[in-house]
């Protein structure tokens, strides 16, 4: 049998959850253990670990895999959303150490490891999934130092949260930089709030892009000249980006203004709105998107646990998309300002396609 | 969109009798839909032959014909319900069949009537291999090379530019059927001869072999606005070679990246988009070449199909109904989400535990076939289960086969053991290479032999991911004797979150500790608390909260579904189908249900069949999907405490645990298990017999061989003999000699004290019948009283029978309902009992009693119009028969005809001829106001081309002469031309009739009787044999016969209910009648 290090995860309102370390904390029983805090959020796409641990927006974060078997096919660089791991810790039934698939270069185990996740496996978690479920998204600590339980879980409970945290200053882009320059093509300014590869792949096909940091004044943006303006995905919580909100405000209507997920809250509060946050939020690869004017729907990749509240939003203000789910605002557009921007994940990755075609749509609104 | 208000009513086409490669799933589907579509406010039309089905329940829809399913009936019905459309995609392959064959007739125009679900192109485009190749061309899909032929010249040709191995697919054919792999040019010839005979279109495509790649499946649903949803994927542990219903599977797919399965998806949902099925399900199979993960397209059916209903129980997502929903012109998004009941339809299922799909064969049925895999299918039934690993969800699939195997164990230690090393090597790498059903074992040998993971993956293909969790349950395995294992509770829970089964832990135990069982380690267990919890299964991974209990085992920390206060009864399913157990027990099962839902209970049903009714969610209060083995139903009893048990539905496989579950304090509803057991024994039921002043055919048990020549010599051949407790006759012959009585006590039991062989007199030449009642201990009700038509000595389960009687005097049918009468009053029957009685010189001899539900119930509760296993669930529950209002009706003015139907056509070298061993998988039932016309149309019904005319071939052995002649009479006065062997030509001219000769096969000439059945010159055929010799020479008639869908009769009861059909034929064929016009009176 393997040499295992016990690891507790210790939520806030006092549950208690025990399993056997791995990634950076684990290695040898009685060896230095390691410490995560963060906030609990359950992820319920059966394929995409990679991805999901690289996205920056999980940043202050601890992610429960709901599938139980994690790091079947092992990693490679081809898959990865960012050039970190951001998730505080990573919360799994069972990792998987003898992958097998050809495009893999290594096991999960070693790659979190080398990225200093701290990692826990053998834990319910269905149970822990439904207990949030029901309690909403909690604090909580991951330790495989052997400490008392009890003080496991006052700390759990002094722990910062995500609620009105800047997370975005963690994980933005230290300078401006262009990505894949196209010449000729028309510009688009994108903030890297905490980015996904892929959408910058995705505009990069459509746009020349120039990316630039979350601190960047609207006035620089202006200078550079962009036919649009796009706000990426990021972690942490929309009403804390104050600085970042008034150089969007400043934004509107000199240009077009797109967004996805932390992107669209910002917009969202640029033109006035309110965020709130979501019980347990939509973490996950298939969460039904309705277009309010096609009534068609897309299945989605979502990672977001604050929302939009479509009820804030100036009149002129059109809510283009709702979740099926549970009816909450997934899309924004006005024409004056021009402004279009959706909560879910058009790029995908991990999670279905069915959304890619809203690249365009940003396309045609920005430069049609 | 809202659902259409310019249709009213809907016709539904049902699947038939159950064949390998289409069973069950398409009751479960079927009956989904039919629901669904009443439950939107339709009227609903359905044809189906099968009896067995819950979809032809009176209940079910307003019209039910129980008619052979064929474009010309279903004609029939179109012309007098008049429906406005027509869901052909409920129905397997033979539903879209006959619905193909109606839209390309004219005949759904002419009556107006709409195919809705999959409009004719695109079923056309999906199952015609040319057209379905061209259009994934045109979406930039892969798909094998190949070349579609039409002919054995043309297909030569073809060969050089496809290359071997090549597996050759026929168009149009369930199951596979008449597909191989032809791994070099010589062979390739007979196999495409075969593949061009099976395809109604003679048409055949030659395929690149994408043998060893991995194989997975998608289930992709789409609704008339275009939106799409991928409900689940599957991965195939077997890799390609091995047909998808006979490989091992799991769902979700395992080893797919994010960036691979996406891929995926989009090519299903271009694939649905392109072929155009507008709405409703369609199962795609993709194919990964595992060096460089090139994906090709493997084909798709536009229908619900057996993965659909796998995925829909294996998700909690129900395929066909939502299928239903979506083909009257609902979207996605308008259906609610049944488990969540707060979130749509429109979604894709995500899953948080592992399922696995485990094939049941029966190679051991059909001896002469060797128990090999490939592209054609040949299990005939299935099991599921679900854990919270792959490991844990393998090993429960294992144990819940009912093969008396409890996980990975080797099956035959001793011989292995025996075997030298260089003899078990090379024995290994066959069967790793060359895929069979108990491949996994080998690869457990391999594993404890120490072959490296990459071997074991180059010889059988098997991805590492599964085999290396197979290796960590090998490694686990040392720990299962371990000395201290019923005192160590860590090392306890280890094994048992790994599936391990008390059962093989106590085998382990055993060898160190003699005397340990199965119940000290489970009370060991117990003690140190280590038990299960449940888990639901929701569709959404725990993400919103789940109305629907349906529910699995898992070694996990939380239980999340703990037991209501209800009063409660639970009912043991039938397991996995197989040959001798099938539908007929899980129609009983869900029966059973609904009657004590009905009386106020709570209902809870555990099973593992994915196929089932009886496992949808919807059915029964509380489902456990879980093995039917005394530990897990322990489990489940434990924490339920129901006010009883019921074990007499479920076929053998909750029998065989009702002694044990009483032995653990569980009380059994109806029949006790004493009672049950004194059936079964021998000796206990002679006696048992002779007070009562019945006949019974002599016999005797015996336990070796010299006590079973002794016997036989006392009674006198021919006996019958079998191994005790068995099903479906399995193993049971009749011999005619010692010679032969020696061979079988050597080849093909292995007698023994404990399992003893149990010889009858075998009473030839006697007529069968069953007599199917229900009793509370006051009173006994008579169901149904069936005349077998083939005679005594062909398993009644494959036996054609007719309710009422046809033949039979009314004193013979009142002494063996007395008789039945008087049995079930001695054995305190309460609840469900059959008795076989064989009628000899005019007396009854009791052949057997089961004290249970047997497989014709469905049937006679269909003819009669009585469901009596409701009635039987009421009475186990404590209600009176007389307070239920149920009478016996002596006088039907109807006849039904039940029909069995068989595989052989799926076993290469199996003799058709009928004996003592069921062999087949189905039934059908015709139902007219007279004999002939009854058997006319389950004849039809099963498939059976009946002719009016042209060439029959007779050839009868010498005791069947002189009752050939009346039927070969019959058949000149129709115009036949008869041909015979010499024998009975001469008996024939003899008599008055005239026929020409034809020569046998063995008399060297040509051309001989199998030539002219190849020619296509006859069209009916009477052969029945007697003794070894005469069998082996007319094998090739009756293989032949089947090939070629000649209609034939192995007994002269048989060809004499087909002269009397003939002639219904001829003078006007067959009115269709619905149930409810039936009894409607």
């Amino acid at each position: 049998m393997r040499d295992i290090r016990p690891a507790v995860l210790a939520l806030e309102d006092g549950r208690i959850f025990r399993g056997r370390a791995f990634g950076s904390c684990g290695g040898r029983a009685g060896g230095v253990g390691e410490m995560a805090e963060g906030e609990l959020v359950f992820n319920t796409a059966m394929t995409g670990y990679q991805e999901i641990i690289t996205d920056p927006s999980y940043r202050g974060q601890m992610v429960i895999m709901t599938y139980p078997h994690i790091g079947n096919y092992g990693v490679t660089p081809a898959d990865e959303e960012s050039r970190g791991a951001w998730a505080e810790a990573f919360i799994v039934k069972e990792l998987c150490r003898d992958y097998s698939n050809h495009r893999a270069g290594g096991d999960l185990d070693s790659y979190l490891k080398e990225r200093g996740v701290p990692c826990v496996e053998g834990i319910d978690t269905r149970a822990l999934t439904r207990h949030i479920r029901e309690a909403g998204a909690l604090k909580a600590v991951l330790s495989s130092c052997g400490e008392d339980e009890a003080a496991l879980v006052a700390r759990a409970k002094a722990s910062p949260g995500l609620d009105g945290r800047d997370l975005v200053r963690d994980v933005t882009c230290g300078a401006a930089h262009t990505f894949g320059k196209k010449k000729g093509w028309p510009l688009c300014v994108a903030y890297d709030l905490g980015a996904k590869r892929n959408i910058f792949e995705q505009l990069a096909e459509r746009f020349d892009l120039e990316i630039v940091p979350a601190s960047e004044s609207a006035e620089s943006v202006l200078a550079r000249g962009p036919r649009a303006v796009f706000l990426s995905n990021g972690p942490g919580d929309p009403a804390a980006l104050g600085y970042i909100v008034e150089n969007v405000k400043k934004l509107l209507g000199r240009v077009p203004v797109t967004g996805i997920c932390l992107g669209h809250q910002i917009l969202g509060q640029a033109l006035g709105g309110k965020t709130f946050k979501l019980k347990f939020g939509h973490h996950g690869a298939n969460h039904p998107v309705q277009d309010a004017e096609t009534r068609r729907v897309a299945i989605t990749s979502q990672n977001h646990s604050f929302a939009l509240d479509p009820a804030s939003l100036p009149e002129g203000v059109a809510v283009t998309h709702a979740s099926l789910n549970d009816h909450t605002c997934e899309g924004l557009r006005s024409n004056d300002p021009k402004v279009f921007s959706v909560q879910y994940h058009p790029e995908a990755c991990p999670g279905p396609h069915d959304a890619r075609e809203l690249f365009d749509e940003f396309y045609g609104f920005c430069v049609g | 969109m809202p659902k259409r208000a310019d249709i009213r009513k809907i016709m539904v086409i049902g699947a038939g009798p159950i064949v390998i490669g289409q069973a069950c799933e398409f009751d479960y589907s079927g009956t989904q839909a039919c629901k669904a579509l009443r439950e939107e406010g339709y009227e609903v039309v359905l044809v189906n032959s099968n009896p067995a089905t819950i979809m032809t329940d009176p209940e079910t829809v307003g019209a039910t014909y129980v008619e052979p399913v064929t474009a010309e009936v279903a004609g029939k019905i179109l012309e007098k319900e008049r429906p406005d459309a027509l869901l052909p995609t409920m129905g397997g392959q033979t539903g879209l069949n006959t619905a193909v064959e109606l839209a390309e007739s004219g005949e759904l125009d002419r009556l107006g009537v709409e195919l809705i679900g999959a409009k004719l192109p695109a079923i056309r485009c999906a199952e015609d291999r040319e057209l379905f190749k061209k259009a994934m061309g045109e979406i930039g899909l892969n798909v094998p090379r190949s070349r579609t032929v039409n002919s054995v010249e043309e297909g030569r040709r073809a060969a050089a530019d496809v290359g071997f191995p090549m597996i050759l697919r026929p168009a149009f054919t369930l199951g596979g059927s008449g597909g191989a792999v032809a791994w070099r040019e010589a062979e390739f010839e007979g196999l495409l001869a075969w593949a061009l005979s099976e395809s109604p279109t003679s048409q055949v495509l030659l395929e690149e072999s994408a043998l060893g790649w991995k194989e997975f499946e998608l289930e992709v649903m789409r609704d008339l606005a275009d939106n799409c949803s991928v409900i689940c994927s599957i991965e195939n542990f077997d890799p390609m070679g091995v047909h998808t219903g006979d490989s091992i599977t799991v769902a979700p797919a395992q080893t797919l990246s994010d960036v691979e399965y996406q891929a995926m998806r989009d090519a299903a949902v271009a694939i649905i988009r392109k072929i155009g099925v507008e709405c409703g399900g369609s199962n795609i199979q993709f194919a990964l070449y595992p060096r460089d993960g090139r994906m090709i397209v493997i084909e798709m059916n536009p229908r619900v199909s057996r993965s659909s209903a796998l995925a829909s129980k294996a998700t909690g997502f129900p395929i066909a109904k939502i299928a239903a929903k979506l083909a009257v012109g609902l979207t996605l998004d308008e259906i609610p989400n049944d488990i969540t009941r707060k979130t749509p339809a429109s979604f894709e299922p995500a899953i948080d535990y592992v399922v696995t799909k485990f094939p049941r064969f029966t190679f051991e049925k059909f001896p002469e076939t060797p128990a090999v895999l490939d592209t054609q299918m040949r299990s005939v039934g299935e099991v599921m289960s679900i854990g919270r690993t792959f490991r844990e969800s393998l090993m429960k699939a294992l144990r819940s086969l009912e093969i008396d195997r409890y996980g990975l164990a080797d099956p035959e230690p001793a011989a292995w053991a025996a075997m030298g090393e260089g003899e078990r090597e090379a024995a290994l790498e066959e069967a790793l290479r060359v895929p069979g059903p108990d491949r996994i074992w080998q690869v457990a040998r391999a594993i404890r032999e120490g072959w490296p993971r990459g071997r074991i993956h180059e010889a059988s293909k098997i991805d590492p991911w599964f085999l290396a969790h197979i290796e960590e349950l090998i490694a686990l395995e040392a720990e299962t004797g371990a000395p201290d294992l019923l005192k160590n509770r860590e090392r306890m829970r280890l094994l048992k979150e790994n599936g391990f089964s008390d059962r093989e832990i106590a085998a382990a135990q055993e060898a160190a500790a003699p005397g340990t069982t199965e119940r000290a380690v489970r009370e060991a267990r117990w003690r140190m608390a280590v038990r299960p919890v449940f888990k639901q299964v929701d569709t959404c991974a725990a993400e919103f909260e789940a109305h629907t209990p349906y529910l699995y085992s898992t070694y996990e920390q939380e239980d999340e579904a703990p037991p209501t206060g209800k009063g409660k009864v639970i009912i043991l399913g039938g397991g996995p189908n197989r040959i001798g157990q099938g539908l007929e027990f899980d129609y009983c099962c869900v029966h059973g249900v609904m009657a004590l839902s009905t009386a106020g209970y709570e209902s809870i049903m555990v099973n593992c069949n994915p196929e089932t009714v009886s496992t949808d969610y919807d059915t029964s209060d509380r489902l456990y999907f879980e093995p039917l083995t005394l530990e897990d139903t322990l489990e489940i009893i434990s924490r339920e405490r129901p006010k009883g048990v019921i074990v007499q539905f479920g076929g053998q496989t909750p029998l065989k645990l009702a002694l044990g579950l009483q032995e653990a304090g569980v009380p059994i509803l109806g029949t006790s298990p004493q009672s049950i057991d004194l059936t079964e024994d021998r000796e206990q039921f002679s006696r048992l017999i002779e007070e009562l002043g019945l006949a019974q055919p002599p016999s005797g048990t015996a336990t070796d061989t010299p006590s079973a020549l002794e016997i036989a010599e006392s009674i006198g051949y021919p006996v019958l003999v079998r191994p005790s407790y068995v099903l479906g006759g399995r193993a049971m012959q009749i011999v005619f000699d010692a010679d032969d009585l020696e061979t079988y006590m050597r080849e093909a039991v292995r007698a023994s004290a404990e399992r003893p062989v149990l010889i009858d007199r075998f009473l030839d030449g006697a007529i069968e019948v069953d007599v199917d009642a229900v009793a509370d201990g006051e009173r006994v009700i008579i169901a149904g009283v069936m005349e077998h038509i083939e005679e005594a000595g062909v398993h009644s389960g494959d036996s054609a029978c007719s309710l009422p009687p046809y033949s039979l005097s009314g004193e013979i049918v009142d002494e063996l309902k007395r008789q039945t009468r008087i049995l079930a009053e001695k054995i305190e029957v309460k609840g469900l009992m059959n008795v076989q009685f064989a009628i000899h010189n005019g007396r009854a001899y009791v052949i057997e009693v089961n004290p249970r539900a047997s497989r014709t119930v469905p049937y006679v509760s269909k003819v009669v119009g009585i469901p009596f296993a409701k009635v039987a669930a009421r009475v186990m529950a404590g209600e009176r028969l007389a307070d239920l209002g149920v009478r016996e009706d002596a006088s039907l003015r109807h006849f039904g005809v039940k029909e069995a139907v068989f595989p052989f056509k799926k076993f290469p070298g199996v003799d058709v001829l009928l004996g003592p061993e069921m062999k087949s998988t189905g039934e059908v039932m015709g139902m007219a106001p007279d004999f002939p016309t009854a058997f006319l149309k389950a004849q039809q019904g099963a498939g059976e081309v009946v002719p009016t005319g042209g060439r029959a071939f007779v050839s009868v052995r010498d005791e069947d002469k002189g009752a050939m002649l009346p039927i070969a009479r019959a058949l000149a006065g129709m115009g036949f031309e008869i041909v015979a062997t010499e024998g009975t030509r001469a008996a024939l001219v003899q008599n008055g009739i005239s026929a020409s000769l034809v020569h046998k096969v063995i008399d060297g000439e040509r051309p001989h009787i199998v030539d002219r059945m190849e020619g296509g010159e006859i069209d009916f055929v009477l052969n029945t044999t007697a003794g070894k010799q005469s069998r082996r020479d007319s094998y090739s008639i009756r293989r032949t016969a089947l090939l070629r869908n000649i209609f034939y009769c192995t007994t002269i009861a048989a060809g004499q209910a087909a002269a009397g059909a003939m002639r219904s034929l001829r003078e006007g064929g067959t009115p269709v009648r619905s149930l409810q016009d039936y009894h409607s009176g």
